[in-house]
């Protein structure tokens, strides 16, 4: 079974996450939620393997104590 | 209490200038003396140029305001004869804890790189950084270097001409005029030499405030960072704490746009902010309060014909990331030699405009840098928080997110990516010494590499052939011979070398690389220092 990756991966986080608030940048609420579920969809067909996108779930809805 | 910067260190004295019949022509004034007008004149005056600093002030910097010092600008400080007092009062720090509402979601080490002479940074208040320059002054003085610091002499115009500047100084003696070939404007954000040239500041202010207290307690407080986001005593903002030398505690506290300034000032109503913070029970001294809202702004140019801008005159970013002081004494690093060689015929004008090229590039990856981070740590739209905390969160638990917890990132020197300086890369070796690159120090048994490399073109060989010396239209490049065998714990190899076997590096006086090759030959060498000067 591959694993998640849950160590630091990104070539440049910095430049990764101004991109994507540059994608939110005038956007409302709906069209912003509309966004992030389509950018999952996209992410998560890239990914392909169903163990990874299955712990990827998980690890996401682990939440804060 | 007499806090040093409450003492004057350059008491206003008259000058024979003011008794001149005409007016009096000076090499190069510089006004302003914060951090970059201080280092400007003793660079200049280091390398035998007459300069004249005006101030309207006469002690170092009121309170605090810059709190950490990068490695680069500890580094430029060293070339400047002041490095070591400011390390030695300095405090160096590791540990850096994030809090997320109620609770600590991770902790990071900054592990010491080994290597280099200086650390990554250090904690010391802007007035010591600033005294350690000021007492630099001095020991120039007793030396001879043509070097004057006058102290409530305030620029109140200023005459352009294609020879020279005319300024009119008004002091508590009276007006006077003085001239200068070239004028430097280090005189900060406000910059009243900007203003009277009528030049133009744009860029965006972030729409928020941010009360910054320093403290002077005796808390057991461990030497680390913390910076909280969204805590219980800060609702909805965010929070930092910091060590500074003798006890004293860098707060900021940020406090939302639509306040009203004069009342958050008052001590009565900061007390009880800080001890939400703190603890009830916790005693301290407000050494220093202020209030600001943080622009992220640059002029499109740094050189009007005689006048360069240097410093927060010519460039301001948001604190985060301490990149404000830093980047000026880089600025000045930048200009001093290519005033020089300007000054002494041996390089056309133009070469100034390439420091306008530079250190525009740099301010621009400050300014981006520190908007990211402003961006994070105060963000502006819902979809922008939620983004924000949905990081924070997953930071908790997995290692992956923290790279993107943005609470500052630290100065960097700028490569000075397709300078027109630079001369193409000619050498399969590492990227952080490519052309444009700020060299990295490296150990060399007891020694450092950057001393070695200080204030004039260097030919670097690293088990490579080279003349001792060559000489360019007047410009000399002097060979510095090493082996990867000079430095056992091999970082001259990683940072220098890669793979290569050998090369050799054309480094110019600020100790930016200009040109690299795997061998010797001469007329690649003789074409980068040209190009290095601007001829080409
Ligand atoms: C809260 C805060 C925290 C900061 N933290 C950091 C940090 O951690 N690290 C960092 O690198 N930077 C930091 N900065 C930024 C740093 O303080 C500035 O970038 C730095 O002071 C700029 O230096 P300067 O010499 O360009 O200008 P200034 O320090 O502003 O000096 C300008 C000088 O010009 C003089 N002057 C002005 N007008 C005239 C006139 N007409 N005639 C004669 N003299 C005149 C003034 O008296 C003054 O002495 C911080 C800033 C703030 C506000």
């Amino acid at each position: 079974m591959a694993d998640l990756i849950l160590t630091p991966n990104l070539d440049s986080a910095d430049d990764f996450y101004a991109g994507l608030l540059a994608a939110h940048d005038g956007l409302d609420k709906s069209a912003s939620d509309a966004l992030n579920a389509r950018l999952v969809l996209v992410l998560a067909n890239h990914i392909g393997d169903a163990d990874v996108l299955t712990q990827a779930v998980k690890a996401a809805a682990l939440r804060g104590s | 209490m007499n806090k040093i910067f409450e003492v004057p260190l350059y008491a206003y004295e008259r000058s024979s200038d003011q008794d001149a019949a005409t007016a009096v022509r000076h090499k190069v004034i510089v006004i302003g003396a914060g951090p970059v007008g201080l280092a400007t004149a003793i660079d200049l005056a280091q390398q035998g140029v007459e300069v004249v600093v005006l101030d309207d002030n006469d002690k170092v910097s009121f309170g605090s305001r810059a709190i950490c010092f990068s490695q680069r600008t500890l580094d430029i400080a060293d070339r400047l004869g002041a490095g070591s007092p400011m390390v030695d009062k300095g405090v160096q720090w590791n540990v850096g804890k994030v809090f997320f509402d109620n609770r600590q979601v991770y902790e990071f080490n900054l592990q010491p790189d080994t290597g280099y002479a200086n650390p990554a940074f250090i904690n010391l208040q802007q007035y010591y950084f600033e005294n350690a320059l000021v007492d630099r002054v001095r020991q120039l003085q007793a030396a001879g270097a043509p070097i004057e610091i006058r102290g409530r002499n305030k620029v109140e115009a200023i005459g352009t001409h294609d020879s020279h500047v005319v300024l009119e100084v008004e002091t508590p003696e009276g007006p006077y005029n003085v001239e200068a070939d070239w004028l430097i404007a280090c005189d900060g954000a406000n910059s009243p030499t900007r203003r009277m040239l009528g030049l133009d500041f744009d860029g965006r202010v972030f729409e928020d405030n941010f009360l910054i207290a320093d403290v002077v307690m005796e808390a057991d407080f461990p030497t680390e960072r913390w910076f909280w986001f969204d805590p219980p005593f800060n609702r909805g903002q965010s929070a930092l704490l910091h060590k500074q030398p003798d006890n004293v505690w860098r707060i900021d506290l940020q406090l939302g746009w639509d306040i009203d300034k004069e009342r958050e000032k008052r001590p009565e109503n900061v007390i009880p902010r800080l001890k939400a913070m703190l603890g009830e029970d916790v005693d301290f001294d407000l050494e220093w309060v202020s209030i600001y809202t943080f622009q992220c702004r640059r002029m499109e140019r740094f050189r009007h014909g005689r006048v360069l801008f240097a410093g927060d005159s010519a460039h301001q970013v948001s604190p985060f990331g301490a990149m404000g002081a830093n980047s000026g004494i880089q600025d000045a690093d930048n200009l001093c030699w290519k005033l020089k060689l300007v000054l002494d015929g041996k390089a056309p004008e133009i070469l100034l405009d390439s420091y306008s090229r530079e250190r525009v590039q740099a301010a621009d990856a400050n300014i981006a840098k520190s908007s990211r981070s402003t961006d994070f740590i105060t963000p502006k739209s819902q979809i922008s928080r939620l983004l924000r905390d949905a990081v924070l969160d997953l930071s908790e638990h997995f290692e992956f997110a923290r790279p993107l917890v943005n609470s500052g990132r630290l100065s960097t020197p700028c490569t000075y990516q397709d300078s027109s300086l630079s001369s193409a890369d000619a050498l399969n070796g590492p990227d952080i010494t490519r052309p444009g690159s700020a060299c990295p120090d490296a150990p060399l048994g007891d020694e450092f590499l950057l001393p070695k490399l200080a204030g004039k073109f260097t030919l670097l060989t690293i088990d490579a052939g080279a003349p001792e010396r060559i000489e360019e239209g007047g410009v000399e490049a002097t060979r510095l011979a090493l082996s990867v065998k000079d430095d056992l714990t091999l970082e001259l190899k990683r940072r220098y070398l890669g793979d290569a076997t050998g090369a050799v590096y054309l480094i110019r006086p600020d100790q930016h690389v200009a040109a690299r090759r795997d061998t010797f030959e001469e007329n690649a060498f003789r074409q980068a220092i040209r190009r290095a000067t601007g001829k080409e």
